[in-house]
């Protein structure tokens, strides 16, 4: 392990300085940026803070025995940052505030949407994820069931999920790196993956978890301090803020109205039962809940998530009327040709870090630059630990050797399969280097919402489900959300290359459809099975129910 | 496990755990539709009602009555989160503790 770790520092640290070299014969050409060089420092210097930061925590932990010890666990406070800090990706942080940016009230619709399923997991699920699961969501969901069929289903879905949310971010992390510093697009992704997998295989859960809650005190400072600037500049009076930005914006007044964004109520409606119950289905925030003490914490660390992540949203959406202000007042040094109709260099994702710059100079675009970055690297190793948890704990270890295997040998699947993702994800992160890949996010929440959400949804609370039930409809959920992806607009005809208005299914998100042929299916089939198994399993859901109330045989934290 | 099998068969014949459950099921399913009512009725109300959304909230003002809309809904997510919380840390699980500390006596 130690050779492997070496290994791939070494190869880091020599892609870094290649990197480094490649960019700077570029300067000034394409659409590449000349190379910044004290932005560049400041980043490093936050990187390196933020690593070394981790490693001390990790370390503190070992050291501190009641870390590991049963009834231990991080505190909710802190899990709840954690969560925060996995659920607050880039992607949220430049695209919301880039939404923002151009189309104003449009992008609040949209952020809100992004918050609507917290309370969803606070009231149903987090406590009974707790009393109930070990490692992943598949423990809860396969709690009194068959587990060969039903851990097959969620770690299907919880595989897929990852896969599609990481290759979005990997591509976001590619734009964002070939933007700030001039590097290459293929060594951008590829330094990503690389630091990415040490963090997995170096630390595990508890430095990723660590990770998470820097970067989520960093993402949440940094931003506090944007919109405080920028309230500052506005006298603290929001409404100036909004006048001015309307007189500066190519929308006028139109700036504070609904846009384009919902255009059909039926796509609305879908994309909204996406968001809010995808959120609850998501394998690398179920994960969460196992690190923390008891239910009670678990309820705790919700609750914190819920108001850091709604508080941020009210950030972003402040931040992206100052960059109006801001950067629209000023163009020269921030949109292509110094020309406001040509838009943003390097797109209006980059509006939140043309902001920093323009209030704080480059020692503050590094800062919320290297913010950006930790998030995304932080946000691609939960990702991947997730993944490989599903893939160890219940693909290998549960469904392949059917309990048998002992925990280092889980250990040694779990970083073999990081290590694959981290491949699979540098290498498609590539390939999509020029796709749309917002479809991914979307498609990643559609699953969530139709095979991982309903199957523990029925399992926890609901007596009469059974195996069958809930394998057969959590894979028409899964089987489903992915056909009608394919067949709506945006992949049939804006990456399939297919000619407009020929796409089957119209909606921008499949699961008005799937998730609830998805629950159809669990509680028909269910209703029908009346196998000898069936009996058994209804029989053992009083168990379940009082283990997921008192907590009574719950595990202890989840540590490594 | 045999102390928990015991206990759990005297968990499941005491009347206060089965009301337990319905309490909490009735507070937490109320909790959850008043969360979907309210963010599907916003986003109906977009999408049908634009130009009220577009209206100032005072005449001369910029802001139009989606913003302080949209923010209530982010309160609201927040507020009904931490009232759950603070109902089920305290409440429920005393109630919670009483029913295990009474099966294991």
């Amino acid at each position: 392990m130690t050779l492997l770790a070496r290994y791939l520092v070494l190869v880091a640290a020599t892609l870094a300085v290649a990197g480094v070299a490649v960019a700077m014969p570029s300067v000034g050409l394409g659409p590449r940026q000349p190379t910044n060089w004290s932005a560049i420092t400041t980043f490093i210097f936050f990187v390196g803070a933020t690593l070394w930061m981790t490693r001390l925590a990790t370390a503190r932990s070992r050291s501190s025995a009641d870390f590991y010890s049963p009834g231990g666990g991080i505190s909710g406070f802190q899990n709840g940052l954690a969560i925060a800090g996995d659920y607050m990706s880039a992607a949220s942080f430049l695209g919301i505030s880039g939404l923002v940016f151009v189309s104003g009230f449009d992008g609040l619709i949209f952020s809100i949407g992004w918050l609507v399923g917290w309370p969803v997991i606070t009231f149903l699920m987090a406590e009974r994820l707790r009393n109930l699961g070990k490692f992943t969501f598949a423990d809860v969901a396969a709690y009194r069931f068959s587990q060969k069929p039903v851990r097959s289903l969620a770690a299907l879905g919880s595989l897929l999920v990852v896969l599609f949310y990481l290759i979005a971010q990997m591509v976001g992390a590619g734009q964002l790196v070939k933007i700030l510093f001039g590097l290459e697009y293929a060594y951008a992704v590829i330094m990503v993956g690389i630091v990415m997998m040490m963090y997995v295989l170096l630390g595990g859960m508890t430095s990723t978890t660590w990770v998470m809650i820097n970067k989520a005190v960093l993402l949440l400072a940094g931003t506090t301090l944007m919109a405080l600037a920028v309230l500052f500049s506005v006298g603290f009076n929001p409404d100036a803020l909004f006048s001015r930005a309307t007189d500066l914006h190519v929308l006028k007044d139109a700036l504070m109205a609904p846009g384009g964004l919902i255009k059909d109520p039926v796509s609305a409606v879908s994309v909204g039962l996406a968001l809010m119950f995808g959120t609850a289905g998501l394998p690398h925030i179920l994960m969460r809940f196992f690190t923390v003490a008891n239910a009670r914490e678990a309820r705790k660390s919700v609750a914190w998530a819920t108001l850091w992540i709604g508080y941020f949203y009210v950030l972003t959406f402040i931040i992206g009327f100052g960059a109006i202000v801001s950067l629209v007042a000023n163009p020269g040094p921030y949109f292509i040709g110094g020309k406001v109709a040509n838009g943003l260099q390097g797109g209006a994702n980059m509006a939140a870090i043309h902001l920093a710059s323009a209030l704080g100079g480059d020692l503050f675009l590094g800062f919320i630059a290297a913010v950006a970055f930790t998030t995304i690297l932080a946000v691609v190793a939960g990702l991947t630990l997730s993944g490989a948890s599903a893939v160890s704990h219940d693909l290998y270890a549960t469904v392949l050797r059917k309990g048998a295997a002992t925990s280092e040998e889980e250990r040694r699947v779990s970083k073999l399969t990081t290590f694959s993702l981290g491949l699979v994800a540098v290498v498609l992160g590539i390939v999509f280097e020029h796709q749309n890949v917002a479809f991914m996010v979307m498609l990643a929440f559609s699953i969530a919402c139709s095979a991982n959400f309903p199957v523990l949804f029925m399992a926890v609370l609901w007596r009469d489900c059974t195996t069958r039930g809930a394998t057969i409809g959590g894979f028409l959920g899964l089987f489903s959300a992915l056909l009608l992806t394919v067949l709506s607009p945006v992949v049939w005809e804006s990456v399939l290359g297919n000619p407009a208005g020929s796409a089957l299914f119209p909606y921008a998100s499949p699961a008005i459809v799937s998730m609830p042929l998805a629950f159809l299916a669990i509680w028909g089939i269910s209703l029908l099975d009346r196998s000898p198994q069936a009996c058994r399993e209804r029989a053992l859901f009083q168990d379940q129910l009082i283990r997921s109330e008192t907590g009574i045989g719950a595990s202890a934290p989840r540590s490594h | 496990m045999q102390k928990h099998a015991a206990s759990c068969v005297h968990i499941r014949e005491n009347p206060r755990f089965q009301a337990l459950v319905r309490k909490r099921n009735r507070f937490a399913f109320s909790l959850a539709a008043l969360v979907v009512i309210a963010y599907f009725s916003f986003i109906l109300l977009v999408a049908f009602r634009p130009d009220w959304i577009a209206t100032p909230v005072f005449a001369g003002m910029t802001v139009t009555i989606g913003v302080p809309l949209g923010l209530s809904i982010i309160v609201l997510t927040v507020g009904l989160t931490a009232i759950y919380v603070r109902r089920a840390n305290r409440e429920f699980d005393e109630e919670s503790m009483e029913i295990r500390r009474q099966a294991l006596k």
